[in-house]
């Protein structure tokens, strides 16, 4: 068989099997994440219908979806309320970072995976999805809630703790000297800090070039821009997908609007190919040795974003009620812990991470939404009684 | 009474107030231009206990039915009293000879018998405006007389 067929062939199989497991999640009520990881996993070597010909062509694809993931993640927020965020929130920002950075960093290093796998695990535990979150947040009607600034504004702490993490992370992947290592940081801490006072201060004259009426001419030219920017920000080690992220920052108002609307379903389809992508390169013969350390992380940075959520309600002065709604809110973990991860593992990392973080980020990603759902009317009794 | 205003990043915007009668309630301004009611539980005032979900038209629809009555029964009552009058609000648009030019210029009374009785510029509106004022590209003009005139004025903005 001619090549190219045996690519759509295997690729098509693919994303038909993708939509019938996100029709299947729908109806559950839970992520398509946790399934779309599980396919990945299946069609790996070692799964059930290992995939030949178009590996190569999916891992190109996941490439993509994690630049449109982070393009639109920067199109939701414009650079004035990361900054409002960043002020006003720093300290539940730290309780958060704090909090939940360490599972991960102290699992690893007890594991003995080194330094690196440690600061990878760190930020494996530490990301809430923001994605699932606020499908949350709006499936259950949470968003006119008092307590969802707080969650939004940690969300926003978080993305903007990214942007930074990111591409210290990619650097000490890198595996470079100590001193070479210390000049990549910089150079990608001063590329990013250039970017957001880019786009804080002359954001408009980005958007004035970008913005166009015709939707072709604006979806060329945004896609356009954030992979250049993101080419050139691998080339200067910062990962391409902290650069797709400042280029969404840098737009926002209508413009972003208009952008976000149409990317939409392209970042939906990249996206899912990125988790099966993931799911490809972990061997399913490891999760299941890790699969009890996982539960383990799992139910530790349940209980560290719950304790996480209650300090940041309570700040804000709201009621136990929503104290306890707040950290149940940010225990989804999904797109971003695998980005990490598949960072992580790109380089070379230990070889159980991928499977730990797999096995991880299906518990929390499925578990995440089911507990909000499942603990909303025990709250909503314990208000009465109070 | 006091309204709170609260950012939602990545989502709008927040205003919400107490009632009276101690009942709490919320707008919540999504980016989308959606617009969600909010009620509040009174047994756990944080709580959204109920959501009411509008698109544009229903929330200015709901607005309109809250805060505007009055001035559309006006607005009824002038139209019934008047037989044939009508009022019709046309834009300044872009390209329109008179853009930057002072209304007087258009000598709209003179050619066309129409009023011109309001300006909106940006939310603003410039009631009974004079010959001098200059009008921009945008302007909405609020324009009352025969069905036949008005659509000579609209013509007259837009070409000259």
């Amino acid at each position: 068989m001619h090549e190219t067929a045996i690519l759509f062939l295997e690729f098509g199989a693919v994303l038909l099997g993708l939509g019938v497991l996100g029709a299947l999640a729908l109806r559950v009520g839970i992520s398509p994440i946790p399934l779309y990881l599980i396919a990945g996993v299946a069609f790996g070597t070692g799964g059930v219908l290992p995939l030949a010909t178009s590996e190569e062509f999916i891992s190109v694809g996941a490439e993509l979806g994690v630049v449109l993931l982070l393009l639109t993640l920067g199109l939701e927020y414009n650079a004035d309320e990361l900054m409002t965020s960043l002020t006003g929130n720093a300290r539940a920002g730290i309780v958060d970072l704090v909090l939940n950075a360490a599972p991960g960093a102290i699992c690893a290093l007890l594991l003995g995976w080194g330094p690196v796998a440690a600061v990878a695990m760190a930020g494996v535990t530490y990301a809430t999805s923001s994605g699932i979150t606020a499908k949350v947040l709006s499936d259950l009607g949470w968003i006119g809630n008092r307590e969802t600034p707080t969650v939004l504004s940690l969300l926003v702490f978080e993305d903007l703790t990214m942007a930074i993490y990111l591409p210290v992370l990619t650097t000490m992947l890198a595996g470079l000297s100590l001193l070479n290592g210390a000049i990549a940081v910089g150079i990608a801490l001063i590329t990013v800090s250039v970017v957001l006072i880019v786009a804080l201060k002359f954001g408009r004259l980005i958007e004035a070039f970008v913005s166009s009426p015709n939707s072709e001419v604006l979806l060329l030219k945004v896609v356009g821009l954030a992979l250049l920017v993101a080419g050139l920000a691998q080339q200067l080690q910062v990962s391409a997908a902290v650069g797709a992220f400042l280029v969404g920052i840098a737009l926002s108002g209508e413009l972003a609007e208009d952008a976000q609307a149409l990317l939409a379903p392209l970042r939906d389809l990249f996206a899912a190919v990125f988790f099966v992508f993931f799911g490809l390169q972990t061997d399913p013969a490891k999760i299941l040795p890790v699969a009890g350390l996982a539960a383990l992380l799992a139910l530790v940075s349940m209980v560290t974003k719950l304790l996480t959520g209650i300090y940041a309600a309570r700040r804000a002065g709201i009621g136990k009620a929503g104290q306890a709604r707040a950290g149940i809110a940010l225990i989804p973990r999904g797109e971003f812990n695998i980005v990490i991860a598949g960072l992580a593992v790109g380089a070379g990392a230990h070889p159980d991470l991928g499977a730990l973080a797999a096995a991880y980020v299906l518990i929390l990603a499925a578990f995440g939404p089911l507990a909000a759902k499942l603990v909303q009317p025990f709250i909503t009794a314990i208000a009465k009684r109070a | 009474m006091e309204v709170e205003q609260t950012a939602l990043p990545g989502i709008g915007l927040r205003h919400d107030f107490t009632t009276r009668t101690g009942q709490r309630v919320g707008v919540v301004s999504h980016r989308t231009g959606r617009r969600d009611l909010v009620i509040y539980d009174k047994d756990d005032p944080d709580r959204a206990c109920q959501t009411v979900k509008l698109n544009d038209e229903e929330a200015d629809a709901l607005a309109e039915l809250l805060g505007a009555p009055r001035i559309v029964q006006r607005l009824n009552a002038l139209h019934e009293q008047v037989e044939g009058l009508v009022s019709v609000q046309l834009p300044i648009p872009e390209g329109s000879p008179y853009a930057g030019r002072p209304m007087g210029e258009a000598r709209v009374r003179t050619r066309t018998s129409a009023s011109i009785v309001a300006v909106v510029r940006g939310g603003r509106v410039f009631a009974s405006p004079g010959p001098d004022f200059v009008f921009g590209t945008g302007d909405v003009v609020v324009v009352v007389g025969s069905e036949d005139s008005t659509a000579e004025v609209a013509d007259i903005l837009a070409r000259g």
